[in-house]
């Protein structure tokens, strides 16, 4: 975290007011309330027996539980990544000029939102069952170019991801066309004018605009993803973390200990995710903070030198960051 | 006399000089409103034609045609002789219109350069970035090269020293003028403005008026909406009055001191 500046540090002001702060009561009384409520939580979560923290200590780091974490971990970037990919376009095309486009984005969207993804996924467990080969051809002919056996694609761990990151992405493309919307058609209009194509316009222009407003409710999209790959059991896909501590906890008669030992992990992986959007917001909002960084007025003459000096470059740089830090905690 | 608004005190008319941009009875309507009711506008490459009316005459809405933010409902719009938005094709044995793709809608706009009353920035982009984005990615210019461009086209509006600032970090006046150099990066042979100033704070008309007056110096064709009557008296070439959809009056900047239409001395009286 950036120090806070004083303002007009370094300045000859006269008379300048060293105030002292408004007194505020309710900081000190809440903090003193929550740090009585921290210590009784505290000492309740260490000194119950029931919690046996030399068990879930012995299986934090366990083989098992480890190799749950890597899949969970596995799974929730592979679908995430996925669903980002297709969302996009699936957005892009509800906003195309071609009607076509529209509907297909329209139908695929109604269809994964609409049903349930714990069923979705018994579906895509069940899909080499249901349909054993995999072709292309002409419809209702005997026309094939190419087949194959279905259980070789659609294996229990690509059938986990595929059904996560299509409920996945219907959800996402909804965020993103909101993040399209939300930048002004201006923009379109100027990127226009300077004859830029819609394809180039969209890329350049109004995507990293949009991604501003899409990170955030993309965060809480991949924190929820990371818990709802425990629902990869209805494939049945049973590596993640919350089956194999579970299994643990089944195995050894202790369900408590080891339903610690998974909310620590997700605990654990959920913060790193916080300080990854925290960066991409800070990267995306570039330009977009209040103008009160750059006070300072000089060299706007009707044909002043040129180069920017470094100081002020580096000025502005550390000024855009401050602004962000902190919006996220 | 025809009802079609001429310069007269084009530097370059000769008898055969190819005008800049010519409306001919150009309509405009959206869905049942009917915007634009025939309008006539001739301007001569190297003049300023300065545009005044009251607000919903259409002023905008005529800019944008040339510039195919609109598509045309009537009439026909030539940019360099050449008829924008639609090409004509045979059809079952007949001459008709068809409308052009996307490309061909480029090529056409890169021959005109516009300015917007609200800037419109990319506001992600630094100053720079902003001039360097279309010669980078639309004509394919080289990095350094768009640069040095882009850094020569910021000083020529006075802001060689902001070259790394985002828009909100300057002045509705700075970002007007780092609009402009964002269009004149492009080599446009016309320049249209949109109320360019009617966004800013007074106090910050005069540096964007200032550039335009240098730009229109330099020999640029210009088509100027504005409320300034000042730049109209001092600048233009040619002064078109635009009202309810058509063009009330037109001739030389003295018409701005001896108006003959009525609704045109009860704009300036309003105005001035
Ligand atoms: N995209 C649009 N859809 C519907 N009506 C429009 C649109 N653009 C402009 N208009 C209408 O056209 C009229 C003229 O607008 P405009 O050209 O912006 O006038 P001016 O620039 O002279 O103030 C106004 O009544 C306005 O509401
Ligand atoms: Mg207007």
């Amino acid at each position: 975290m950036a120090k806070k500046q004083v303002d007009g540090e370094g300045l000859d002001i006269p008379d300048r007011i060293h105030a002292l702060p408004v007194r505020r009561t309710g900081p000190v009384v809440a903090g003193v309330i929550v740090a009585l409520l921290a210590a009784m939580l505290a000492q309740g979560l260490v000194t119950n027996p029931r919690f046996e923290w030399n068990i879930v200590w012995k299986y934090l780091f366990n083989e098992n539980v480890l190799e749950g974490i890597g899949y969970t971990l596995l799974l929730t970037v592979i679908s995430m990544v996925v669903a980002i990919i297709l969302s996009v376009i699936l957005a892009i095309m509800r906003k195309s000029i071609n009607p076509v486009l529209r509907g297909v984005s329209w139908f695929f969207i109604w269809f994964f939102r609409g049903t349930p993804v714990y069923t979705q996924l018994v579906f895509w467990g069940l899909f080499s069952v249901l349909v054993p080969k995999l072709s292309l051809g002409i419809p209702f002919t005997s026309v094939s170019f190419w087949s194959i056996d279905s259980s070789t694609i659609i294996t229990a761990f690509n059938a986990a991801w595929i059904g996560l990151a299509l409920n996945e992405a219907a959800y996402l493309s909804e965020i993103v066309r909101a993040g399209l919307e939300a930048v002004d058609p201006g923009q379109t209009e100027a990127a226009k004018a300077l004859g830029m194509k819609r394809s180039l316009i969209m890329r350049r222009i109004i995507l990293p605009q949009a991604m501003r407003i899409i990170i955030p409710p993309t965060g809480n999209e991949t924190i929820g993803m990371l818990k709802t790959t425990s629902l990869v059991l209805a494939v049945p896909f049973t590596l993640e973390l919350q089956f194999a501590t579970n299994a643990i906890a089944n195995r050894i008669y202790k369900p408590i200990p080891l339903l610690l030992v998974a909310c620590i992990w997700y605990l654990f992986i959920t913060s790193i995710l916080m300080v990854i959007q925290s960066r991409l917001e800070k990267h995306f909002g570039k330009g977009f903070e209040a103008r009160s960084i750059v006070t300072e007025d000089n060299g706007d003459e009707l044909d002043g030198p040129v180069a920017v000096s470094e100081t002020k470059k580096d000025r502005i740089a550390r000024g855009n960051n401050v602004k962000m830090i902190g919006l996220n905690a | 006399m025809s009802e079609q608004a001429t310069t007269q005190t084009a530097p370059q008319q000769g008898q055969h000089t190819m005008p800049a941009v010519e409306a001919i009875g150009v309509h405009k309507a959206f869905g049942r409103l009917h915007v634009l009711k025939g309008i006539d506008m001739t301007v001569m490459p190297g003049t300023v034609t300065v545009i005044l009316g009251p607000s919903g005459s259409g002023k905008s809405t005529f800019l944008r045609l040339i510039n195919q933010l609109e598509t045309l409902t009537g009439g026909e719009i030539r940019v360099d002789g050449e008829m924008i938005g639609f090409k004509k094709v045979e059809h079952k044995g007949q001459e008709v219109l068809q409308t052009l793709n996307d490309k061909e809608i480029a090529a056409q706009r890169s021959k005109l350069g516009m300015v917007f009353q609200r800037f419109n920035l990319f506001p992600h982009m630094t100053a720079l970035e902003n001039v360097m984005e279309a010669p980078v990615h639309v004509k394919h210019m080289g990095k350094s090269e768009a640069r040095e461009l882009a850094v020569a086209e910021l000083q020529r509006v006075g802001l060689g020293q902001r070259l790394d600032y985002y828009p909100s970090q300057l002045s509705g006046g700075q970002q007007q003028r780092v609009a402009i150099a964002r269009a004149l990066a492009m080599k446009p042979e016309i320049m249209l403005f949109d109320e360019p100033t009617s966004a800013l704070d007074p106090e910050l008309v005069g540096e964007v008026l200032s550039v335009m007056r240098q730009l229109a110096d330099e020999g640029m064709t210009m088509i100027v909406v504005t409320h300034e009557i000042g730049f109209a008296r001092e600048v233009a070439d040619q002064v078109v009055f635009m009202d309810g959809g058509v063009v009330v009056e037109h001739g030389g900047p003295e018409i701005i001191d001896h108006p003959n239409e009525p609704r045109f001395k009860d704009f300036l009286q309003h105005v001035l």
